[in-house]
């Protein structure tokens, strides 16, 4: 674990700028691709074994850190409901008027609804500002974890992690 | 006297994989547990595992808990709740107390998998109800659906205590803050940023000074320590809260081991006194094994592997399995195990896991 973040819990963008997981900024400008942050090297590999594209790699050893390539990431969201850890979030900075969708993985209960008004979260659990949600999904094979996606303005993409959903 | 090829003592993740194990290779197995549910801890682990595929990744644990009780109801195991085992001795021969009447028992081989309880720290005020352990709460929220309280503080980074911080949230509490005393957060980093996302403040360095209430807990007061782990006045800070959890660390149930004189060494790294082992899970006492958090505080997912090693160990000793089908599996189980106890995290449990087989070989010394 970096040395801020085992003090505070959260990653910082600085550490997470460079590291395996995150797309590039021109990957990212394209359309709707995942952001793994998981740099820590704990034994696991769902998100590698659900990846029906090779988009992201473990490798032989577990305690790898997966690493994403973005080119081949076609967004199918299944790594971000998969992931035991909730570490990996798709986000999508492609749509119109500086906006930008981030879709979170989400086990709390009630789930919000299409259209409403929620708070969106960066990672230290600091309020950003009100968000509209685009879309809660949830199917049997997702094993209780939804998916909510929220529309903030584009410079929350890399920052937007939770929500409230009171304002 | 009743008679059994092999007896678990405990029906956690460890001795189900045992049973399972022992019971496909043709042994006649019984588990004994205290509780009037099987499963151990499996139960009230409502997060998705880590690891890998063969390890039940991304399965939640009370699922997998129940595969496990389905697959050993299917070999036949015989599972007695209720039934607590009271001595394990020498020539093979238990006391068990099922429900009101003690009986005694004979095994050829015994598995002791009884796993571990939770520790406690004192503190002023640490009598009043409302301070519980993180496990306890654990049970409250996710077995009997009860919400242990409304606003809590967490003592303790380690994994359970940042595991039972979201699913105490995930149950309509408030985490008013979590606390440690070491000045670096314990548990698996994504495990705390959940958390910490949801607006959980980390206090690193910091350690609980009382608890407030006349009857029930009504607040804390917590205080930073020193690179020393000396409180420093002035620093205190106080929480208004009505619960405190407490997870600051497990201690393996050691006591039938020690009763039936095990060899035993002192290891930190997986939580206290251990009774020695080979790599077969087997104790300096013959046909004595053990499997689980009672041989060192690891996961599920380990505790189930050496339950696995332990269960083949025994139907190979019994005449059940050829030697080269055991090398070959237990091998497997082996290279299974690596990937849990490499990386930060778990290098450390397996370097002190190779010293408990060393003691018993006798080529180091047991602490």
């Amino acid at each position: 674990m970096p040395s801020e973040s085992s003090k505070t819990g959260f990653l910082t963008e600085e550490e997470l700028k460079d590291s395996p997981g995150v797309p590039t900024a021109a990957r990212r400008q394209k359309g709707p691709v995942v952001v793994i942050e998981c740099l820590e090297d704990i034994p696991c590999n769902p998100c590698e074994s659900s990846c029906n594209v090779g988009a992201i790699v473990v490798g032989k050893n577990i305690t790898n850190l997966p690493h994403l390539d973005g080119d081949k990431c076609v967004a199918c969201r299944t790594c971000v409901y998969i992931c035991p850890g909730q570490a990996i979030f798709m986000i999508d900075e492609s749509l119109p008027q500086n906006r930008a969708s981030v879709m979170m993985p989400y086990e709390y209960r009630p789930l919000p609804e299409k259209d409403d008004i929620v708070t969106a979260l960066d990672r230290a659990g600091k309020k950003l500002g009100d968000a509209k949600v685009l879309a809660v999904r949830q199917t049997k094979k997702m094993d209780q974890t939804a998916t909510v996606t929220i529309e903030v303005p584009r410079d929350w993409s890399m920052r937007a992690r939770a929500i409230r959903l009171e304002p | 006297m009743r008679r059994y090829e092999m007896i678990c003592v405990g029906a956690g993740p460890a001795g189900l994989a045992a049973a399972i194990e022992a019971a496909r290779n043709g042994v006649q197995v019984v588990v004994y547990d205290e509780n009037d549910r099987p499963g151990g801890q499996l139960f009230k682990q409502i997060h998705k595992f880590f690891g890998s595929q063969e390890h039940r990744a991304k399965e939640r644990g009370f699922n997998i808990g129940q595969s496990f009780l389905d697959e050993a109801q299917e070999l036949g195991v015989e599972v007695s709740l209720n039934s607590v085992v009271l001595g394990v001795y020498e020539n093979g021969a238990l006391n068990v107390m099922i429900a009101d009447r003690i009986e005694q028992v004979k095994a050829q081989k015994t598995l002791v998998a009884s796993g571990a309880s939770e520790n406690m720290i004192p503190f002023p005020g640490w009598t009043l109800p409302g301070v519980i352990g993180a496990g306890a709460a654990q049970t409250m929220a996710n077995i009997h659906g009860i919400r242990p309280g409304n606003d809590i503080l967490m003592v303790g980074s380690g994994n359970v205590g940042v595991i039972v911080s979201y699913q105490m949230m995930q149950a309509g509490c408030r985490v008013a803050a979590l606390i440690d005393a070491a000045p670096e957060i314990g548990g698996y980093a994504v495990h705390a940023a959940k958390i910490a996302r949801a607006g959980v403040p980390f206090m690193m360095s910091h350690t609980i000074k009382e608890a407030h209430g006349k009857d029930r807990v009504e607040g804390a007061t917590v205080i930073q320590v020193d690179d020393s782990w000396q409180p420093i006045p002035g620093t205190e800070k106080r929480f208004e809260v009505d619960t405190i959890c407490i997870a600051v660390g497990l201690n393996p149930m050691t006591q039938l081991l020690r009763m039936a004189g095990c060899q035993t060494a002192f290891v930190p790294a997986l939580g206290g006194r251990l009774p020695a082992h080979d790599e077969n899970q087997e104790t300096s006492l013959k046909g004595i094994y053990v499997a689980g958090d009672v041989s060192g505080i690891e996961e599920a997912s380990t505790a189930v592997i050496e339950g696995r090693i332990a269960g083949l160990a025994i139907a190979h000793s019994l005449g059940y399995l050829e030697e080269s089908s055991f090398l070959e599996q237990r091998t497997q189980q082996y290279t299974s195990m690596k990937g849990l106890r490499s990386g930060s995290h778990g290098e450390r449990r397996g370097k002190a896991k190779e010293y408990l087989n060393a003691v018993m070989k006798g080529t180091m010394d047991a602490l």
